[in-house]
């Protein structure tokens, strides 16, 4: 039913919380209902404190003309859509939207076919493997900022690292962060490294849950690798492989941090997302301009729910199945 | 673990496994060694690809002026776990064992709020805080932190409260326990490697945090680590050595749990982990 469940129930690896098929109801202890309210209670109180009040209170800043006295006296104008209809007629919506969807297809695809194919080859099973596997996820667990920087230095015109490998081979020096044709490639670069080990991960320990039983049948029918992958490592993993991709979908749609360290969104709109756009017009300027900024963030909302509604009734069915 | 065949293990798959994690690994090997690279050599044309002379200046310079936005960082951290474990494990209880009327609406809620872009919570935060006064404080940030740990946490611990077996539930109860001390006595015990788990990962998000920090306590006397080089980036280009070790030191926790809690790392990623 939920993410948890279906991917801890598709083969935690460690076993840590690996857990029997839950039947499909079952009569708990005789507790009264308000026991168990009364233990969801901080829950439910947490959620509306800091979930629902907050985003009620942005969808309430995105339909008044919130200029910063108005934000310190409260007393901001109505203006219904008006807010909105700026932000889809801004110059800088269809690249903003554009951008988004470029980074997020390319880090999604290179994220996912990279990690499988990693995840293929770490199933192999050598020496060594299971520690390798692990220092594949140092990057995941890195605080953003620090690989953004990192890559940001890597990056660097004069004194980066690239730029020095390519001009030893006769390469010319690329201004990878501070070109408007290169630095949208630049921040998709760092950020499908950051996403690998995720899919690694989920895709392994998807690739643990198909039998030995089917590779050996195979081979004994003179399947070679390149076979086996294709008719039964791919379409056995689909299910695993929708819901990885979902994800990264979702998450890919709210980056913020690293295209913000890397190019603050620039030069100009040329890595500016969503995402970045309506950060910027918050807090990335000495005037924070919180109205049409909460209106580009209701609009990712509704984008990241609609995958999100996909990506639940995709789970929805394979539970049924 | 069927899928694991012992019959040969061919030395070339570990050398192109190598060979693959120091390609994955270069950036933080790049870190490091810029962390040790003398002021001088920074601009050096083609730079250093070994830390010959190293120099420990970056980490002086660390300890003088980020010993305060590490504590804060830890504080944070540590409050983000506090209060996204007794949030998170009592939610759990009532969702997996005392059926929890409209439970399935709420594990749908949860699924939905971690879709929610952490930029959109930042800006509602921001509005929230700034008529609460609670802009610029560490409380606030803690709270603002744990938003996105909260969700996963109570996910993660139904899933595994699901699996505790009735008869244990059953046995306290006909010793006379009521649904606290089985709660505390029995279902929380059971659960420690979840709470690990959450508790993993709470203060890791937390520690991580860049949006939150920045849009919340941006003007706040104390700065988590993030901010700090951020700042550190803002005011001084020049000096990426001294910006490299803070990312290094600011990097310790995340190194530290995945050596001592490794399957526990595995087990939230593939527990359908956020990260944004």
């Amino acid at each position: 039913m939920t993410t948890t469940e279906a991917l801890a129930t598709a083969g935690a690896p460690s076993g840590v919380d690996r857990q029997p098929p839950r039947p499909r109801r079952r009569r708990g202890p005789a507790v009264s209902q308000w026991t168990a309210v009364g233990f969801a209670a901080p829950l439910l109180v947490y959620l509306i404190l800091f979930y629902v009040y907050p985003l009620w209170r942005n969808i309430d800043l995105s339909v008044h003309d919130y200029t910063i006295r108005a934000f310190v006296q409260g007393n901001a104008e109505f203006v219904g859509f008006e807010k909105y209809a700026e932000v889809f007629s801004s110059s800088t919506f269809p690249t903003a939207l554009w951008n988004t969807a470029v980074f997020t297809v390319v880090s999604i695809v290179f994220q996912y076919a990279i990690g499988l194919a990693l995840a293929v080859f770490f199933r192999s099973g050598f020496r060594l493997s299971g520690l390798l596997r692990a220092m594949f996820l140092v990057p995941w667990l890195l605080p953003l900022i620090v690989s953004a920087s990192t890559w940001a230095w890597m990056l660097n015109s004069d004194n980066g690292i690239v730029n020095s490998v390519l001009a030893a081979f006769g390469g010319e020096q690329i201004n990878w962060l501070t070109s408007p044709d290169t630095a949208l490639l630049s921040v998709t670069i760092a950020n499908i490294w950051l996403g690998i080990p995720f899919n690694l991960v989920i895709l392994y320990s998807g690739l643990q849950n198909i039998p030995g039983e089917v590779y050996e049948a195979a081979s004994l029918d003179g399947a070679g690798p390149w076979k086996q992958f294709w008719s039964i490592t791919f379409p056995l993993l689909r299910p695993v492989s929708a819901i990885t991709l979902l994800l990264g979908l979702i998450y890919t749609l709210k980056v913020v941090d690293v295209i913000w360290i890397m190019t603050t969104g620039g030069p100009g709109d040329a890595s500016t997302t969503l995402a970045i756009w309506s950060y910027r017009e918050a807090f990335g300027t000495g005037q924070p301009d919180f109205s049409p900024a909460a209106a580009v963030g209701n609009l990712l909302i509704l984008i990241a729910l609609v995958f999100g509604f996909l990506h639940l009734q995709l789970q929805r069915r394979q539970e049924d199945s | 673990m069927t899928g694991r065949r012992l019959v040969q293990k061919p030395w070339w798959k570990t050398a192109l496994g190598l060979v693959l994690t120091a390609f994955m690994l270069f950036p933080v090997y790049w870190m490091v060694n810029v962390s040790l690279t003398q002021t001088s050599d920074l601009r050096s044309d083609p730079p250093h690809w070994f830390p010959l002379h190293p120099t420990f200046e970056g980490y002086t310079a660390v300890f003088q002026q980020q010993l305060p936005a590490l504590g804060t960082s830890l504080l944070v951290g540590l409050g983000c776990v506090a209060l996204t474990v007794v949030i998170a494990a009592p939610a759990g209880y009532a969702l997996a064992l005392l059926n929890l009327r409209g439970g399935r609406t709420l594990n749908f809620l949860l699924l939905v709020a971690q879709m929610i872009p952490a930029v959109v919570m930042a800006m509602g935060f921001y509005a929230v805080y700034n008529s609460l006064g609670l802009l610029n404080t560490v409380g606030g940030l803690i709270i603002a932190d744990s938003t996105v740990a909260v969700p996963f946490g109570v996910l993660l611990y139904t899933a595994f409260m699901s699996g505790i077996p009735r008869e244990l539930l059953q046995a306290a109860r006909v010793d006379g326990a009521g649904a606290w001390r089985t709660f505390r006595s029995i279902v929380l015990p059971v659960s420690r490697n979840s709470t690990l788990t959450v508790s993993l990962f709470a203060f890791l998000w937390a520690w991580s945090d860049f949006i939150f920090a920045s849009t919340l306590n941006r003007n706040g006397e104390l700065i988590p680590i993030t901010l700090g080089i951020y700042n550190y980036i803002g005011n001084n280009t020049t000096q990426w050595n001294a910006i490299m070790a803070t990312a290094v030191v600011a990097s310790v926790p995340a190194t530290v749990l995945l050596v001592v809690a490794q399957r526990y790392v595995a087990a939230g990623v593939t527990a359908g982990a956020v990260k944004d």
